[in-house]
């Protein structure tokens, strides 16, 4: 540790830290552009200025190694004249253009103004004005605005691990680019956005759409993927405006990707905003909430309880989930899957599908075995935090599966799933290092779990797992990467197949033999119905009019993730709350809210009138849902089954050849037009280039 | 100004290092440690360029960027920073004429309007030949023989307007002159001759030898 003072204060702080940080560990606040917490220090804006005992000069505190009995003034008439003159050359050729400006309201450049900006410039030449850069799609540039901060550069090349930022030129006609001015080709590229100090790179689609000071702050959680990132919602009247993310150092540090901060403008079209009821020839027609209730019950009431089924979508909250559970138990029927893409897991106990080690555990491994999993596109922001351990700490990365670049080496052990069956039996470098590794992981991808020979891909893993002393006193490293949001909730909740139920594929296959009459679809739209029987009856109930709703007969239109309180457990099995922030459109009710209603209307009441009521019941029936905010980690025990190995490639659940795109994974992104514009920008016109 | 203004609007569709060159990568390479390829770049950048007529297409700078293993804008930044790397075509004799303090005070605007008044060229053109190109650069370290100018990799010192005068009119004619001061100085001795250490003056207490011959 390491004592020194700071304006009469004596602190105390680690070994390498700087001088700013020990000024914030005091309590003074440092003005700064440049320095930011999760990025290499470049010391380039000289801002941080303080002054520092025998030395003749002001020194910039951010790249100033603190040092023990260092005496630091921050509050002095020289450190205020030295960072007044540090922002008149920053103001030189600003433009002030903060009226028309995006960033401004919440402009670092503009605060730090109100302190140590002159009231009048000196300035008389002509101000340099720089041409805006293409970025794509979601970020718009104005780069006169520009101060050279290059945290931008230094989150492409560092976090993103895209190193397509650059600062071309230098002195007056030094420029921030892109190669050739190309997209910036990043799953997470709109972070910039919040790194820029400056209105330079700003939010292309939510340009000229909203002040800052007119927007309501919601705190919530992210569904686009199974990481459960922090997230702020920021909405004004009744839309959702923004999404921004929320520091938290166990999920998403402080980045979301880009589908979780761009995919919000799919929550205003393509909405399911009245129930519509599939009239006598064959079309969806508007119906009132009587009409449609009455023809569930009449479908109901002419099927057997075995021959009702339930399956959960991508997207649920665990309240509608654990309502649709107890109403199918309460009618009868074994039939339930939360799995709509058919995976395997959740039969095994929970240390089977949980992210045993926890997100925060990646920064301990030394070693990674990804089987079937492409963190890049399944999980981008996870993703990053195994490069930054690539690169503080040389973590090994092996694959079995599909190539795709992830932004760091891999070692490719190809895509045949045998492989492990080898790996087993005599063992390989791979087998070795995990061996070798004090915390070795292993993660298991979607794609690797929903083959036909999943249960026997398991049990391999689960050999492997103790061959290598996967599972330690304090470590558990089996684990698996989800996409759903949803899912890890379903599966604790026992939203699966119970004694003599049917899985998802067999419930689709039972619609179209004419054992299943009434599948009750709650948001699940990447299921294909479209061979099912015509006399079978299909409730969907989402809220959006996606694959789902069109094959329904039937549609309950239910509230999107932002316009209702829900739990959502993420891979790790955290579970977290989720926070209404609008309210659904027209007629769309909050999901658990239709299922207790229909409950009633069915004559099957469920015993719960509010929201509080429902969680005390589900929290009541399963405790681990009453852990808020906490990794799960549960005993490993044993992993699927003794069967043979299929010869069919690895591929991925997510991008890279799997013929699903990182940008449209949900209902949500879909229907949003952002999304489809990434996919233009970064996916249909990479094709194109690489077909030349 | 953007990238596209910033090089040649014609670029190559291929790029490749010729044989010798290749040898003389490994020679510069071997300098460096094997972790430290990127150091390797500026050297890499100035020998694309020399066998590029003096000037970087975007080609070369990929090239360079996969020798060394670093990402093209990182070479680009480095290819952008000096102004010793050419990103446009230039002439056959690509003048660099310094503008810095010493060679401004001692008559360098006199240099430029030379350049002007024989060429038409101002900083950053090219002449209607196609033979020169001049670029108006921060200190080259010559100061003592200011004003002065680069052209390709020799300096020509003591200019003034007529000597700059007959420096073009003798590359105009493909007669390159003798690299150095135009008034035949040596070095940056004083003029018209050395006004210190003219005569030996033996070190106080040195032994006579007489076989020490110092005229």
């Amino acid at each position: 540790m390491i004592t020194l003072t700071i304006d009469g204060i004596e602190v105390e702080v680690e070994e390498g830290a700087s001088v700013l940080q020990a000024c914030e560990a005091a309590g003074k606040e440092v003005p700064r552009f440049c320095y930011h917490e999760r990025l290499s220090i470049a010391g380039n804006c000289r801002m941080c200025l303080v002054e520092m005992e025998r030395s003749p000069k002001p020194v910039a505190s951010c790249a100033m190694p603190a040092g023990n009995g260092m005496v630091i003034k921050t509050d002095t008439p020289m450190v205020k004249k030295a960072r007044e003159g540090v922002m008149e050359f920053m103001l030189i050729n600003h433009p002030l253009d903060c009226p028309i400006c995006d960033q401004g309201g919440e402009c670092d450049l503009q605060d730090q103004a109100m302190g140590y900006g002159a009231a009048e410039s000196r300035y008389q030449e002509p101000k340099r004005a720089v041409e805006n850069k293409e970025m794509g799609p979601l970020i718009s540039t104005i780069m006169t605005r520009c101060i050279h901060c290059t945290r931008c550069v230094r989150f492409a090349t560092e976090v993103a691990g895209v190193p397509q930022l650059g600062a071309i030129g230098r002195g007056e006609s030094m420029e921030i680019t892109t190669y050739l001015e190309k997209a910036l080709a990043s799953e997470l590229s709109g972070n910039v956005v919040d790194l820029c100090p400056v209105g330079a790179l700003t939010s292309r689609p939510y340009a000229f759409q909203a002040r800052s000071w007119e927007l309501s702050h919601t705190s919530s959680i992210d569904v686009m993927d199974a990481l459960g990132s922090h997230i702020r919602v920021d909405s004004r009247g009744n839309q959702v405006m923004r999404v921004l993310p929320r520091n938290n150092d166990d999920i998403n540090e402080e980045w979301i990707s880009d589908k979780t901060r761009h995919a919000i403008d799919g929550l205003r079209t393509q909405r399911l905003d009245r129930p519509y009821l599939r009239n006598a020839k064959g079309r969806l027609e508007e119906a009132s909430w009587d009409e449609v209730f009455t023809a569930i019950k009449k479908a109901l009431g002419k099927a057997k309880p075995e021959e009702i089924a339930a399956i959960a979508g991508d997207l649920c909250d665990a309240e509608s989930m654990f309502a649709l559970s107890q109403l199918m138990d309460n009618l009868g029927s074994p039939h339930k899957d939360c799995r709509q893409d058919g995976s395997v897991l959740g039969q095994q106990g929970e240390g089977s599908y949980l992210f045993n080690s926890s997100i925060a555990g990646i920064d301990e491994t030394d070693v990674i075995f990804l089987i079937g999993a492409n963190p890049r596109h399944e999980a981008a922001v996870l993703n990053a935090r195994i490069r930054q351990n690539y690169i503080n700490r040389d973590v090994k990365v092996f694959r079995l599966g599909a190539e795709v670049d992830l932004t760091y080496p891999v070692t490719e052990l190809g895509d045949d799933a045998r492989l492990l069956e080898t790996l087993v039996q005599k063992g390989g470098p791979v087998v070795t290092a995990l061996k070798r590794a004090k915390r070795p992981m292993i993660i298991v991808g979607q794609a690797a779990l929903r083959r036909k020979d999943s249960m026997g891909l398991l049990d391999l893993v689960g050999q492997l797992a103790k061959q290598v002393d996967l599972v330690k006193k304090d470590w558990n490293g089996f684990n698996v990467l989800h996409t759903a949001a949803a899912r890890v909730a379903g599966l604790m909740l026992g939203f699966l197949p119970g004694k003599g139920g049917k899985s998802t594929t067999d419930i689709i296959s039972g619609l179209e033999k004419g054992n299943i009459k009434v599948l009750y679809n709650l948001g699940a739209d990447d299921i294909d119905l479209s061979h099912r029987e015509n006399k079978s009856f299909v409730i969907y109930q989402g809220s959006h009019g996606d694959r789902g709703a069109a094959q329904a007969d039937v549609v309950l239109p239910g509230a999107a993730w932002s316009e209702k309180d829900g739990i959502y457990a993420n891979t790790e099995g955290r579970v977290q709350y989720a926070q209404r922030v609008t309210f659904p459109p027209g007629d769309a009710r909050e999901d658990w809210a239709i299922i207790r209603a229909l409950s009633a209307a069915i004559g099957q009441t469920l015993g719960y009138d509010d929201l509080s009521g429902l969680r005390q019941a589900m929290m009541a029936a399963i405790p681990a849902l009453g852990v808020t905010d906490q990794p799960q980690s549960a005993k490993l025990g044993k992993l699927g089954r003794r069967q043979a190995m299929s010869a069919s490639p690895m591929r991925h659940a997510i991008g890279a050849g799997s013929g699903v795109s990182f940008y449209m994974t949900c209902p949500i992104s879909r229907a949003s037009v952002t999304m489809a514009e990434c996919v233009k920008a970064f996916e249909i016109n990479d094709k194109a280039e690489a077909a030349e | 100004m953007s990238i596209s203004r910033r090089i040649a609007d014609n670029q190559p569709d291929h790029f490749a290092f010729s044989a010798e060159n290749k040898k003389k990568i490994k020679t510069i390479l071997a300098k460096y440690p094997k972790e430290r390829k990127n150091s390797a770049v500026l050297p890499l950048l100035d020998l694309a360029q020399r066998q590029h007529d003096n000037w970087l297409p975007m080609k070369a700078i990929e090239a360079v960027a996969e020798i060394c293993d670093m990402a093209e804008i990182r070479v680009l930044e480095v290819a952008t920073f000096y102004t010793m790397f050419n990103l446009k075509p230039v002439g056959k004799y690509f003048i660099q004429a310094c503008g810095t303090t010493p060679c401004w005070l001692r008559g360098s605007d006199d240099v430029m309007r030379c350049i002007k008044d024989k060429l038409g060229i101002s900083s950053g053109e090219t002449s209607a030949c196609g033979k020169f190109s001049l670029l108006e650069v921060e200190c080259l370290g010559a100061c003592v023989n200011a004003p002065m100018v680069q052209i390709n990799d020799d300096y020509y010192e003591d200019l003034d307007y007529m000597a700059t005068s007959e420096l073009i009119d003798r590359l105009t004619a493909d007669d390159v002159p003798p690299a150095g001061s135009v008034r035949g100085r040596q070095g940056s001795q004083p003029e018209p001759a050395p006004t210190s250490l003219t005569k030996i003056v033996p070190f106080p207490g040195a032994k006579k030898d007489k076989g020490d011959d110092h005229a």
